[in-house]
């Protein structure tokens, strides 16, 4: 219901502590706390511009905090050094929100890149277990083809492959479903929640995709100004009396709805 | 008063703002040549990029050469055969392909051809997140990017360079002695007597601070492309220029050291 209470007690995944980032003159990140449970899905969601991005790269230590704390399965990651953010970073899988493949490669060799770069397995052994990534995500045969050759939804399932591909603890994903139909958005979602459960992995997603998302959340935290508004399970959130998420859901469906005219036109 | 003192605030902050930029540049650099030498080696992206610059921009270069030698041929014998020296055309040649054009016009054809391309590359990369994908990935991007065409860039182009130098003399000797009917023999042997290892050493010196200086400017500029719409378009020009004004900037200074 309301944010988390601040002792970590390293039962989660994910725990986040008084993040604060600022960008220039502007603070993006306020003072987010956040906690991830081990093998759920914990969503962020919240206005563009609200800092849910660039809290997600704090999260895969692509960005450093001005001060604050990240645990990861209890170990403090904001403070480690080169190599050793490169241990915990074994532990991702991260799917990019328009994909990140590598367009010079084949998707074959997208999804092989982290066995060829950090594992020592021969090239029998890669190739299988790229097919059974493509196959789980519904890819079969397209190996060889380029990211430009597939569709937007392809794409994603190439990339999350990819993510899936060293088996990792946490996956993290970056609005998986921008620019997708509803259609696809729903079989995406369903990938990820089928996955997600197979695997018993943890995941932290972010989407602007309300109300849809909620299906596949078990966690749900509302961030609006640079901190979390709002934070527990989907019923917890959806029932809570906060007139700025209602009006945040209510002016997703407003933009859904101008989007539809617009498709009909 | 404080107007002076705001005017002073403001020139300081542009210095240390373009110290910064530059302190970042270089870097840049070293992070990207401390890479080469610590594993995991990459001798196959290194490889696969010398074929991009090198071999690839090859019959740009013959191209260029070919042409570069002639006109210096027909202007060579025209001037020349003024003052009855029309025996001096290949020296002359030779020596302003081998210290000067060669080294100069290998690398701005190369800028044009590799680097700019380069940039774009590195750019999209940026841009779509590739870069960062390989950040979380573990793999260092640096070292897998930038690295491999630094290395590659200063093996290649002294190896351009020589090729230029070469076709260039005998673009020389077609137009000078096929096409005006100077004489044969003292061409090539006024190379032999006045082309001294110290004019192609001065020029391969050229090359390989040309190599060095367009795949670090070009590789800086792609990868440090701002995430909208115009970054790549707007790396890829910055790389080109600043590439070609550093090209030629260096090329005074070196000329006056190793002159």
């Amino acid at each position: 219901m309301n944010p988390p209470d601040t002792n970590g007690s390293g039962r989660n995944a994910i725990e986040v502590r008084d993040l604060r980032r600022h960008f220039g003159p502007q603070e993006v990140l306020m003072g987010v706390n956040l906690d991830c449970p081990h093998r759920q899905i914990t969503t962020v969601v919240g206005p563009s511009g609200c800092g849910k991005t660039v809290l997600l790269k704090h999260l895969n230590l692509l960005l450093r905090p001005d001060s604050g704390s990240i645990l990861i399965d209890g170990l403090d990651v904001t403070k480690l050094g080169r190599r050793a953010l490169d241990e915990v970073r074994e532990k991702f899988g991260m799917l990019f929100q328009a994909g990140a493949l590598f367009d010079s490669m084949s998707v074959f060799d997208n999804v092989a890149f982290p066995l060829v770069e950090k594992t020592h397995l021969s090239q029998s052994e890669i190739a299988e277990k790229v097919k059974e990534k493509l196959a789980a995500v519904g890819l079969e045969g397209m190996s060889h083809k380029f990211p430009s050759e597939l569709s937007g939804g392809m794409q994603k399932r190439a990339a999350l492959a990819r993510a899936l591909i060293r088996d990792p603890e946490i996956l993290m994903l970056d609005e998986p479903t921008t620019g997708l139909d509803p259609t696809r958005t729903g079989s995406i979602h369903a990938l990820i929640r089928h996955t997600q459960q197979r695997l018993g992995l943890s995941a932290v997603m972010v989407s602007h995709d309300v109300p849809q998302v909620f299906e596949v959340s078990d966690r749900v935290a509302f961030m609006h100004e640079g901190k979390i508004r709002l934070y527990g399970t989907v019923s917890e959130v959806m029932e809570a009396n906060d007139e700025v998420f209602k009006s945040f859901l209510a002016g997703r469906a407003r933009d859904e709805e101008a989007g539809a005219h617009a498709g009909a036109r | 008063m404080s107007k002076v003192i705001d005017a002073i605030a403001l020139l300081g902050a542009a210095v240390i703002e373009g110290l910064i930029s530059l302190g970042r540049f270089v870097i840049f650099l070293l992070t990207a040549a401390l890479y080469i030498f610590e594993p995991p080696y990459k001798p196959r992206l290194a490889i696969r990029q010398m074929r991009i610059i090198g071999a690839e921009s090859l019959f740009l270069v013959v191209l260029i050469a070919a042409f570069t030698g002639m006109v210096l041929g027909l202007q060579g014998y025209v001037t020349l055969s003024k003052f009855g020296s029309e025996s001096a055309l290949g020296t002359v040649v030779a020596l302003t392909l081998v210290r000067e054009l060669g080294p100069v016009l290998a690398a701005l054809m190369v800028t044009a051809r590799a680097g700019s391309a380069m940039a774009a590359e590195l750019g999209s990369m940026q841009v779509t997140e590739q870069i960062d994908a390989m950040t979380v990935m573990a793999v260092n991007p640096v070292q897998y990017l930038v690295s491999p065409r630094l290395l590659a860039g200063v093996i290649s182009f002294p190896l351009l360079t020589a090729i230029f130098d070469v076709v260039g003399i005998l673009g020389g000797y077609l137009i000078g002695v096929g096409l005006m009917h100077g004489p044969s023999a003292a061409y090539f042997n006024g190379i032999q007597d006045n082309l001294g290892a110290h004019d192609i050493m001065s020029g391969f010196y050229k090359a390989l601070v040309f190599g060095l200086v367009i795949t670090w400017v070009c590789c800086y500029k792609g990868y440090h492309a701002a995430r909208m719409a115009v970054g790549i378009g707007r790396a890829t020009t910055e790389a080109v220029v600043l590439s070609s004004v550093l090209v030629l900037v260096w090329d005074y200074f070196l000329t006056s050291v190793l002159l």
